[in-house]
């Protein structure tokens, strides 16, 4: 999936893959798409929950390798 | 759709007992929601400027995992909160767990309110040199009206 911007939370424990992804969006325009990396188990409901409750939607989500990755579109 | 609001208390200094207010409220900020923090009794070590100070004991914490048990004759001994501290920072670390001082940061960033109880800074005769600056200080009463208004009130 094409995506504008993205970061790489591997190696780091809740909450910072949340509050790193809200950083993220905020200087991303609507509409565009931002794939995030964790590494984190929790991470997987954590940006279920994330996506749901500020509107952003979480286009798709899967893992690779170890890792998972997320890609989530800026309301 | 208006946001949550989220209240807590923070009533505890210790290593451990630090994470829990500072990791909720910068999750719930990060969800768009309006949090306080209302710190009183030893809750208030955690707006010092330095977060280094804060400790945890191994003595009298029996639910605390160790990695060999250590017998409470022992625990007591001089060096022994030093050293309990030190492991538990050094596995936080290892696990990609935050610090205290980046999650209080990211708390202020996300703008989280800290309200300090203004009658346990004078009951521990606290300078307010020695706490951080984004910090308001007030009684029960001030904290009431926003727990009152919150969707989410937790004691801590």
């Amino acid at each position: 999936m094409d995506f504008n911007k993205e970061f790489d939370a591997s190696g780091l424990a809740c909450p910072m893959p949340i509050v790193k992804t809200k950083k993220a969006l905020a200087d991303m325009a609507s509409g565009q798409i931002l794939r995030v990396v964790a590494t984190d188990p929790g991470s997987v409901c954590d940006m279920a929950a994330f996506a749901e409750q500020t509107g952003n939607a979480l286009l798709e989500q899967s893992s690779e390798n170890s890792k998972f990755v997320f890609y989530l579109k800026k309301a | 759709m208006a946001s949550k609001k989220m209240a807590l208390i923070a009533t505890k200094g210790t290593l451990d007992m630090a994470y829990p207010p500072f990791i909720l409220a910068s999750t719930a900020a990060s969800l768009g929601w309006d949090v306080q923090i209302f710190f009183t009794f030893y809750g208030l070590q955690l707006l010092r400027k330095s977060l280094d100070g804060v400790q945890i004991s191994p003595l009298a914490n029996p639910a605390m995992p160790m990695p060999v048990p250590i017998p409470v004759m022992v625990q007591m001994l001089p060096g022994m909160e030093a050293m309990a501290t030190m492991m538990m920072k050094k596995k936080m670390k290892s696990k990609g767990v935050a610090s205290l001082q980046e999650l209080r940061d990211v708390c202020l960033e996300l703008e989280v309110k800290f309200v300090a109880c203004q009658m346990t800074v004078d009951l521990f005769e606290f300078e307010t040199s020695e706490f951080i600056k984004d910090v308001e200080y007030g009684g029960a009463a001030t904290f009431m009206k926003f727990a009152g208004e919150s969707d989410v009130c937790l004691f801590i």
